[in-house]
C-alpha cells in the first residue's frame, strides 16, 4: 500500500495544479477545460465506442509492428552477435539509422509501401527492429566468456552454444531491447496515425479533437495514449522480472 | 620423474606458446602418469592456467603436442572446473540441470543420467536442495555443483583451476576432503592448479613448481603421504618436510 501513496499523490497533486491553473485562468477555457470537463468528454467518447475503437486500432498497429520487429531484430542481432566482427562491420549503419528520427521515413516509406496502412506498419517496425537488434547483438557480444568455454569443453557444438549459452546470456539485453523496442513502435503509430491518411487510431483522434476545439476529448485521448504507453512499459518490466530471474545474482 | 611411456596417461613434449612475442613456454616437457593428481604451483603470471587450458583444448598452443595415450584431446572425455564458480554455472538452469547438461549433450538415455547425478550426489553427501537454482545455493554448495557436473561426464582427465581460491577457509577444508575421497575413489588423472602450497601437498600425488616466465619446472615433487589425509596429515613429519623443501625451491628460485 505504501507503495502506491506516492504515485496517487503526485497524481492528485498533478490534478489539482490544473485546476488551479483553470481558476487562474491561465489559458483560454477553449484551450485548457477544467479537468472534470475533460474527463466527462473522454468518458462520453469512450462509451460512444469512438475512443475505445481508436485505442484498439493503436494497440492492433503496436503490436503488429512490434511482433515483426522482434521477429527479424532478435534472431539477427543474435547472429551478428555471435560474430562480432560482422556486427563491428554494420554497426556504423545500425547506429546511424537508429539516431535518425523514424518521423524523417515517413516520405521514403510512403514510396516504398503507398499512404496506406502498411506504411505505418513498416515505419514503426523499422524502428523498432534496430533497436531489439542493437541490444541483442550487444547481449551476446557481452556473454560471460567462461560460461561459453564451460559449454564448449561439455562438448556442445557451434549451434548448441548459441542455443544454450549465447541467446541465454543476452536474454535479460533482449528483453531491454524488446521494452524500448514496443515503446519506440507506439509513437512511431502515433505520429503516423496522425500525418499518414488515418480515419482511426489515437493520433488521428488526437489531431482530430484538436482541429474541432474538442479540447477536453483531445487531453483525454493524450491521457489514453500515455496510459498505454506506461501500461506497456510496466507489462514489459513485468515479463523482465518473471523470464529472467538470474539476472543481476 | 621420469614415467614409462605405458603409463603416462598425459605426455606433453616441446609445448610452446607465446602472448604478443613474450614466450610463456618454450619447449615445456611433462608426462602425467595415469591416475595421478598432479598440483601445479607457481606464482601469479607464470602460465599454470595457459598450460591447463591447452592442455583441455581451450587455448591453441603455438608448437609441440599434447597426447593422451597417444590420442589428440578432442578425442578424449575431459571434466574442467572454473575458478570462477558464477560465471560457469548456468543460472537460468536449476543445479541439477547444470549437471545434467552434459549428459544429455551426450546423448545418455534418461535413467543413466538419473544414476548418475544420484551417485554423485551420494559420493559427496549432498544436503542441499538441488533442485534450487545456483544463485540461491552458498559459493562452496556452487563450487561443488561445477565439480559434479565436471565429474558427470565420468572424464578420463579433469582440470582443476584454482577451485577453492574464491571460497573461505572452513568451506576449502571440507571441499578439499570431498574433492580427495571421490577424486582418489574414480582414479581419474588430474591436473590441479593452486595459489595454496598446503592444499596443492595435501591433494598431490605429485607437487609440479613452476618458475616465472619463461617457464620451466623449478622442482618435481612426489608426495607419497597416505590416503586419506584429513586435517591431521597437516602436522605429520613428512608433510611438514615436503613443506619445507618446497619452501626452500621456493625461495631459491621462484622468488629469485
Ligand atoms: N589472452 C592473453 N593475451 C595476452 N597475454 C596473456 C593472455 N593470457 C595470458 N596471458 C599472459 O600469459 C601469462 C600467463 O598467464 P596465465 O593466466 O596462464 O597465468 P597463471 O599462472 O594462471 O596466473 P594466475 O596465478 O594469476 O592465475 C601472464 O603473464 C598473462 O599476462
Ligand atoms: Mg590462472
Amino acid at each position: 500500500m505504501k507503495t502506491l501513496a506516492a504515485p496517487v499523490a503526485g497524481a492528485v497533486g498533478f490534478i489539482l495544479l490544473w485546476q488551479v491553473a483553470v481558476w487562474l485562468r491561465v489559458a483560454d477555457p477553449i484551450l485548457l477545460p477544467p479537468p472534470a470537463e475533460a474527463f466527462t468528454d473522454t468518458w462520453a467518447a469512450l462509451v460512444r465506442g469512438t475512443l475505445a475503437l481508436d485505442t484498439w486500432r493503436t494497440v492492433q498497429r503496436t503490436m503488429l509492428s512490434f511482433l515483426i520487429a522482434t521477429a527479424i531484430g532478435v534472431p539477427l542481432g543474435v547472429a551478428l552477435g555471435a560474430k562480432e566482427s560482422v556486427y563491428r562491420s554494420v554497426e556504423f549503419v545500425v547506429d546511424f539509422f537508429r539516431s535518425t528520427p523514424a518521423s524523417a521515413m515517413f516520405p521514403l516509406f510512403i514510396v516504398l509501401f503507398g499512404p496506406g496502412e502498411s506504411t505505418k506498419i513498416a515505419v514503426a517496425a523499422f524502428g523498432a527492429a534496430l533497436v531489439i537488434l542493437f541490444n541483442a547483438a550487444y547481449g551476446v557480444i557481452n556473454a560471460r566468456r567462461t560460461r561459453v568455454l564451460a559449454a564448449r569443453i561439455m562438448g556442445a557444438s557451434g549451434p548448441r552454444i548459441m542455443a544454450d549459452v549465447l541467446v541465454w546470456e543476452a536474454l535479460p539485453q533482449i528483453l531491454v531491447g524488446m521494452r524500448a523496442g514496443v515503446s519506440l513502435a507506439l509513437v512511431i503509430v502515433v505520429v503516423a496515425e496522425m500525418f499518414i491518411g488515418s480515419t482511426d487510431g489515437l493520433g488521428h483522434r488526437v489531431i482530430n479533437a484538436q482541429m474541432l476545439f474538442e479540447s477536453g476529448l483531445m487531453y483525454g485521448t493524450i491521457f489514453v495514449a500515455g496510459a498505454l504507453g506506461y501500461a506497456l512499459n510496466l507489462l514489459f518490466l513485468l515479463i523482465e522480472k518473471r523470464f529472467v530471474h538470474w539476472a543481476g545474482r | 620423474m621420469s614415467i614409462p611411456p605405458r603409463q603416462a596417461a598425459i605426455s606433453i613434449r616441446g609445448l610452446r606458446k607465446a602472448f604478443g612475442g613474450q614466450p610463456v613456454y618454450s619447449g615445456f616437457d611433462l608426462d602425467v602418469r595415469r591416475g595421478d593428481i598432479l598440483a601445479i604451483f607457481g606464482p601469479n603470471g607464470c602460465g599454470k592456467s595457459t598450460l591447463i587450458n591447452m592442455a583441455a583444448g581451450l587455448l591453441a598452443t603455438d608448437g609441440g603436442t599434447i597426447l593422451y595415450d597417444g590420442r589428440d584431446v578432442a578425442d578424449v572425455r575431459v571434466g574442467y572446473v572454473f575458478q570462477n564458480y558464477r560465471e560457469a554455472l548456468f543460472p537460468w538452469r536449476r543445479a541439477a540441470d547444470n549437471i545434467r547438461y552434459p549428459l544429455r549433450l551426450m546423448g545418455l538415455p534418461k535413467p543413466e543420467i538419473e544414476r548418475r547425478l544420484e551417485r554423485l550426489a551420494t559420493s559427496f553427501r549432498v544436503r542441499f536442495d538441488l533442485h534450487r537454482y545456483p544463485y540461491e545455493l552458498s559459493g562452496g554448495q556452487q563450487q561443488l555443483v561445477s565439480i559434479m557436473r565436471a565429474l558427470a561426464v565420468e572424464p578420463e582427465v579433469l582440470f582443476l583451476d584454482e577451485p577453492f581460491s574464491a571460497l573461505d577457509y572452513e568451506t576449502t577444508l571440507s571441499l578439499r576432503d570431498l574433492l580427495q575421497a571421490v577424486l582418489k575413489e574414480i582414479g581419474v588423472t588430474t591436473l590441479l592448479v593452486s595459489h595454496d602450497l598446503e592444499e596443492s601437498i595435501v591433494l598431490a600425488d605429485r607437487l609440479l613448481m613452476l618458475t616465472r616466465r619463461p617457464t620451466t619446472v623449478a622442482d618435481d615433487v612426489p608426495v607419497a603421504l597416505p590416503w586419506p589425509r584429513g586435517t591431521a596429515a597437516l602436522s605429520s613429519p613428512d608433510f611438514v618436510a615436503i613443506k619445507a623443501r618446497c619452501l626452500d625451491v621456493f625461495q631459491a628460485a621462484v622468488a629469485a
